[in-house]
């Protein structure tokens, strides 16, 4: 079998126990009302997910995503207050101008041979800080096209709603799958990944591989912008702080490499799921602190840097034993 | 030229931004300069800027280390909040002062004997192996403290934070002593040479009978110390520890300061003076901003322009084009050599 999918098996494995756990304290976790929950609930998280998978597919980080998901929330709430535009106009506003901030990092990255992790630091502190400009307090969005978006949902077996945003997580996903694996750009991502040296020489256009990955996970995180904003019916400067290292823990916790080239968007999926699950445990628990989630998920990162570790270094010694 | 000509050659930029920032703003607040002694204890805006740079400060020096070697050490934050929470533990839980801070500091030796084990040893990419602890030790610093905020009214332990020795705050004198403690241990001994080493090139290092793994697990506990220092300074400043918010951002602020200061994130030649005047620099934009009676919210604004402008200086590709643009070879080997800074 080949060795790159035991990373991805192990995540489905280690998502099944836990569930498995759950089921076994409390059979009301298998219903679909609380698969749709976990849906609903992680939605925007694991649509900005997608967009750093991509990210650090290609060997980089983007640590601005939480800030751009506060700053698209404060966007729509305070356009929507004081201008009279439509919603989806609004929207598509954001959705341009997040695509753009990415695409702007990307090529300060590439242009400049900077290291990602301090150009999307300084791309962090900027996005936040335009939110602060915006607005310091929390906007309420009250428009009647939100009440239709949030009242839309389709009825699963067993009384669970799959509501419109968890199922444009979903969406996502396929979309996230299909573009990494079906198209040149999935497989450019990924030769980028392996190595940019020889990416460049096997002829992968770097510039416009490197933009299109941090505008694709700026567009990413205008969309979870906006999920969020559905989700919280406000938009506010302060929320969503620390959301990059959810979305790179959920990518690690889904087999992805941390150092690129290897990993699927599916694996994302399930590494979101586990950690929208621990918090459900410890909700259906309830003497359980929330601050255990914190420890949990830190304690799978630990687990699954070292199985990528260990995974690498067998190999390593095959190929050599081989010759 | 002499040591010390090669030193102020060295440190000459971010000492200009220093000056130019407080200069812009003595000229906007002529009383900027008003030092006043109450209480024993020195008062005025300089002394503030001294003052509460203290943690950012602290967190630089080890963050300088960790830098040199090219890693990085994005736990920092965490660390502080662990560090302050056993810290309040210990005094509210009735052990002495001695007892506490030592144990305050065991637990900052420990986080750095854990990234430096993940990173020596595992061998895993210094971003991903800090990432644990940064993500997992506000989660244990929750657990020390039970979720609530513990506080407490032992004037020892308060003396850290406000107290003043000769007129002089704590936390300032704290952060000289342990910058000039560190600079002189790196550079009176080979100790910085052989960091410098590794940051340049981990593997040649080894083979030439570097010690590069005690070095490296040395380098990351050296980060945790200062931050445990700091932590310790931020609990008892406000009497009292915060596992929520103690040093959130923190980490960030201390790579700024370092990157600030002149030290590659490549890894390679480091200046831990130049980083704490990096943190200075950073300390007085905050006051300056809370000063000049703009919203507070331009702080971040600013700081990412100030990381942008500094970002496009010392970026492989602005070198190629000093080259380019030079016409005396000498002078370029020379900018060369030195990392170039606003």
């Amino acid at each position: 079998m080949n060795a790159r999918f035991l990373p991805l098996l192990a995540t489905l494995a280690i998502f099944l126990v836990a569930y498995a756990i759950c089921y076994a304290q409390y059979p009301a976790m298998l219903s679909t009302r609380v698969i749709g929950n976990l849906l609903t609930d992680n939605a925007f998280l694991g649509i900005v997910a997608v967009g750093m998978t991509f990210v650090i597919l290609s060997g980089g980080i983007d640590l601005s995503v939480g800030s751009v998901i506060a700053f698209a929330g404060v966007f729509i709430a305070v356009m929507l207050r004081d201008t009279g535009l439509h919603p989806l106009v609004v929207f598509a506003l954001l959705l341009t101008l997040t695509t753009l901030f990415g695409a702007a990092m990307g090529a300060t990255i590439h242009f400049l041979e900077m290291p990602p992790f301090i150009v999307t630091l300084a791309g962090m502190f900027l996005a936040r800080g335009m939110a602060y400009v915006l607005s310091i307090d929390s906007v309420p969005i009250t428009h009647e096209f939100y009440d239709t978006l949030q009242k839309i949902y389709w009825l699963m077996p067993g009384k669970g709603r799959l509501t419109l945003i968890g199922g444009l997580m979903l969406l996502v996903f396929v979309a996230g799958a299909l573009l990494a694996h079906r198209t040149r750009f999935g497989m450019n991502v990924y030769a980028v990944g392996g190595g940019t040296h020889t990416a460049a020489l096997m002829g992968v256009p770097l510039g416009r591989t490197t933009v299109g990955i941090y505008a694709l996970s700026g567009f990413l995180a205008g969309l979870a912008g906006i999920v969020f904003s559905i989700y919280t019916s406000a938009g506010y400067s302060l929320a969503t702080v620390g959301v990059e290292l959810d979305a790179i823990a959920a990518v690690v916790i889904g087999g992805t490499l941390l150092t690129g080239g290897s990993g699927f968007v599916a694996g994302t999926l399930i590494g979101v799921m586990i950690m929208g699950l621990i918090q459900t445990y410890i909700i259906f628990d309830g003497t359980l602190s929330s601050w255990w989630t914190k420890i949990l998920i830190g304690m799978l990162l630990f687990a699954f840097i070292v199985l990528q570790k260990g995974l690498v270094w067998t190999t390593a010694k095959r190929r050599i034993a081989g010759g | 030229m002499s040591g010390l000509g090669v030193f102020f050659r060295r440190i000459w930029p971010q000492l200009l931004t220093l000056a130019v920032i407080v200069g812009l703003i003595s000229v906007m607040f002529p009383g900027f300069f008003d030092i006043s002694i109450a209480n024993g204890r020195l008062y005025g805006s300089p002394i503030d800027i001294l003052n509460r740079g203290a943690p950012v400060a602290l967190l630089a020096i080890g963050m300088t280390l960790v830098i040199a070697t090219r890693g990085i050490d994005l736990s920092v934050g965490a660390v502080m909040a662990i560090c302050g929470a056993v810290s309040a533990w210990g005094i509210t839980a009735g052990y002495g002062l001695g007892a506490t801070l030592l144990m305050a500091l065991s637990a900052g030796l420990a986080c750095g004997l854990w990234n430096g084990l993940l990173v020596a040893v595992l061998g895993i990419q210094p971003i991903v192996a800090t990432l644990i602890l940064m993500v997992a030790g506000r989660g244990i610093a929750q657990l020390i403290t039970e979720g609530a905020i513990l506080t407490f009214n032992h004037e020892g332990l308060i003396f850290f934070g406000s107290g003043s020795i000769l007129s002089v705050p704590t936390p300032v004198v704290i952060w000289v002593l342990t910058g000039a403690l560190v600079t002189l241990v790196v550079r009176r001994s080979a100790l910085g040479m052989l960091i410098e080493a590794i940051g340049v090139n981990l593997r040649a290092s080894t083979l030439a009978g570097v010690n590069t793994r005690v070095l490296l697990i040395a380098v990351y506990m050296a980060s945790g110390l200062c931050a445990s220092l700091a932590g310790v300074i931020a609990a008892a400043d406000i009497r009292g520890a915060d596992a929520n918010n103690a040093g959130l951002w923190l980490e960030l602020d201390a790579i700024l300061a370092v990157v600030i200061g002149g030290t590659s994130l490549l890894g390679g030649r480091f200046s831990l003076i130049a980083s704490l005047v990096g943190a200075l620099v950073i300390q007085a934009v905050n006051t300056g901003i809370l000063l000049s009676g703009f919203p507070p919210e331009f702080n971040l604004i600013i700081k990412a322009v100030i990381i942008l402008i500094i970002l496009v200086l010392q970026s492989p590709a602005m070198r190629t084009l000093l080259v380019f643009f030079s016409r005396d070879p000498r002078g370029v080997a020379e900018t060369e050599k030195e990392t170039v800074t606003p």
